[in-house]
């Protein structure tokens, strides 16, 4: 048993309660916090305060990436590494290299964006906190859990059990680190 | 100009009287079921016993799957020849082949991506399986043009690699565009295939390890990449998902597009035409569709899914269906007209032959099964009689590998010198790798439905009537 707590968890059962329990958790002011669904809840992100997610700017990196990697690759290979020509037709043509180029940046945006989002969500990690709780594989079916992080300045381990009560949680926990 | 706007925001006296109807939203999950019956019904799918028909319908498939094995192995054995096509056919069943598979595969990426951001609702309960559809297809369809290049050994050469003649692929040819968009589209559909899986796995996984199966909680632990339903995560996992249907959209409709260019960038009558890439893309939907109710029909049946995918679903695909088949109708029609309008002597020899040489057998087979055969779906009686959809879904398929053959087959036949005029009889090797194929598919598709979540767990809930955190508080 290890004597360092990761925080206390506490099961909600429908969506309305739960949003109503990040809104209250959200205004107490705690920062190092989660809310844990089956499936995405909508409206959950401006309930809990988290800001748009950045995935998308790691995804437009990736398709300008990816489109001058072809255009790049059929200029240097067509007209500088090896020049053939073929058909009487110019060495290089945006027009000729944009088919491969498109599929190219739709390729490398797709890569950009599911390693961005594993990089952001810090995935893979096989263990967490949270797994450990009783109720956890409800967590992926039909219950709603908030976790709220011993580091969190906020975090008092009376005071936070006692809003969670408050708010209608049930089963609360406190978590091993 | 004040008096203007205040005249037209004024509230007519009519609306106060006015009533508006309140239309029911179709219903998606029927009997108002549960977030844990949704999970049962998926997962149980999954941790129950092998069905004894599952093993009968797999050893069936991989029979089939054979004769693919065979065919390209004696195909490889003795040299390309023993496969019917000769000049000036020199495409001949593996391109058509080849086309028919991607062409399926597109339904599958219609319904995960363009109904996505469409918000179509209606496509949780079908997607995961037309996305797998999709990703099979592909698989069938890569074979062809692999083994067509005559030494498979060397089919890297179609990759910009290094190689010791030192020389470069010619980028200028739609041939070479293809093998970039068919090899982005087989990747991108796995990609999302795969992300769109993280939570079901996550869900299987914390299942298996409740009942104590260790090694299965592993596996399928591995792949949900500790997946805890974290609403921070919930957050990006949304958008990239988001931008991976947003980009897959451009992506499916290139994929058909850079197919068609492989013909109509050519100089063949009959090929060489502006319709070819919107007119193959709506046929692409069209036998995606038909493969899709092929499949998800039987299932719904096996399963009993009846709460799941329900009669909305089934009307919906056949409307779809109906839809992208009149497309292709007009496409029919259009061609037939320019090849007239344009005056060009050897395009209207090419129509006129295809509809009444020596393939009028193939061209109003094809005229049938994609024209008059979708009509049936305008009728709600039709739609809702099982069986019958279930028919017409194997003829929109028939319809569809017709469509290429005729394509294919009366513009290379007839070439611009009649001397080299001739006729395509396929051998026996070229029909057993076909048929071979639909082994594959159903072999990989029957260890799908085994061992992977057959439909999206999380996204059903989440569309359900009681996941809205605003709707039915106490």
């Amino acid at each position: 048993m290890s004597e360092k707590s990761y925080g206390l968890i506490a099961m909600f059962d429908t969506p309305a309660d739960i949003m109503q329990a990040a809104e209250a958790v959200r205004d107490a002011g705690y920062k190092s916090w989660d809310v844990i669904t089956p499936f995405p809840i909508h409206g959950m992100d401006r309930a809990m305060g988290v800001r748009r997610s950045l995935v998308p700017r790691i995804s437009l990196a990736g398709g300008i990436i990816g489109f001058v990697t072809g255009m790049g690759l059929i200029w240097w290979s067509g007209a500088w590494n090896f020049k053939l020509v073929v058909g009487g037709k110019p060495l290089f043509s945006p027009l000729f290299a944009f088919p491969i180029s498109y599929e190219l940046t739709i390729l490398f945006t797709a890569f950009a964006t599911i390693l961005g989002m594993f990089l952001l969500n810090r995935l893979p990690m096989h263990y967490h906190a949270v797994m450990k709780q009783a109720h956890f594989q409800r967590a992926m079916d039909d219950r709603f859990f908030v976790v709220i992080e011993a580091r969190d300045p906020r975090y008092d381990r009376a005071a936070t059990e006692a809003l969670l009560a408050r708010l209608g949680g049930r089963e609360i926990e406190e978590l091993e680190d | 100009m004040s008096e203007a706007v205040e005249a037209a925001v004024a509230v007519p006296a009519i609306l106060a009287e006015v009533k508006p109807a309140v239309l029911p939203r179709a219903v998606l999950v029927e009997n108002n079921r549960s977030f844990a019956w949704i999970s049962d019904k998926i997962c149980g799918i999954i941790e129950g016993p092998t069905p004894r028909w599952w093993w009968i319908c797999f050893g069936v498939a991989s029979f089939i799957a054979s004769f693919t094995v065979a065919g390209l192995i004696y195909l490889v054995g003795t040299g390309v020849g023993v496969w019917g096509h000769r000049s000036p056919i020199n495409w001949g069943w593996p391109i058509v082949n080849f086309v028919f598979w991607i062409g399926i595969g597109h339904a599958g990426t219609l319904i995960s991506a363009i109904l996505c951001l469409l918000r179509q609702k209606w496509r949780t309960s079908i997607n995961r399986a037309a996305e797998a559809m999709t990703i099979f297809a592909v698989v069938c369809a890569g074979i062809f043009p692999l083994f067509h290049v005559g030494r498979v050994w060397f089919a890297w050469y179609l990759f910009p690699l290094p190689n010791s003649n030192g020389i470069w692929q010619n980028f200028r040819s739609p041939l070479e565009w293809d093998v970039f968009a068919v090899s982005t589209y087989g990747t991108v559909s796995v990609l999302f295939w795969y992300v769109g899986m993280i939570p079901d796995l996550g869900l299987l996984r914390d299942r298996f390890t409740a009942a104590g199966k260790r090694v299965r909680a592993f596996l399928y632990g591995l792949f949900a990449m500790g997946w805890r339903g974290s609403n921070r995560h919930w957050s990006n996992y949304e958008m990239a998902y988001l931008i991976l249907a947003g980009i897959a959209t451009p992506l499916v409709l290139s994929v058909h597009t850079i197919v068609s260019f492989d013909f109509a960038v050519s100089l063949i009558p009959g090929w060489h035409t502006t319709i070819f890439p919107p007119y193959f893309v709506a046929g692409a939907i069209y036998s995606g569709f038909g493969m899709v109710l092929t499949l998800v029909l039987p299932l719904r049946a096996v399963f009993k899914l009846e709460d799941l995918i329900t009669q909305h679903h089934i009307d919906n695909m056949c409307k779809i269906a109906l839809a992208t088949g009149s497309m292709v109708g007009y496409a029919y029609m259009m061609e037939f007209f320019i090849a007239w309008y344009g005056a060009n002597p050897n395009e209207g020899f090419t129509f006129i032959n295809r509809a009444f040489g020596p393939y009028a057998w193939a061209y109003w087979t094809m005229v049938t099964c994609n024209v008059i055969v979708p009509q049936f779906f305008w009728f709600k009686g039709v739609r809702r009689n099982i069986a019958f959809v279930w028919i017409l879904s194997l003829l929109v398929n028939v319809g569809m590998w017709m469509e290429r053959f005729v394509i294919i087959c009366t513009s290379l036949t007839r070439d611009f010198l009649p001397s080299s005029w001739g006729y395509l009889s396929p051998t026996v090797v070229d029909i057993f790798t076909f048929f071979g194929t639909f082994g594959v598919f159903g072999t990989l598709f029957l260890l799908f439905i085994r061992f992977l979540p057959m439909m999206p767990m999380a996204e059903i809930k989440a569309v359900t009537p009681q996941a809205d955190a605003h709707h039915g508080h106490h």
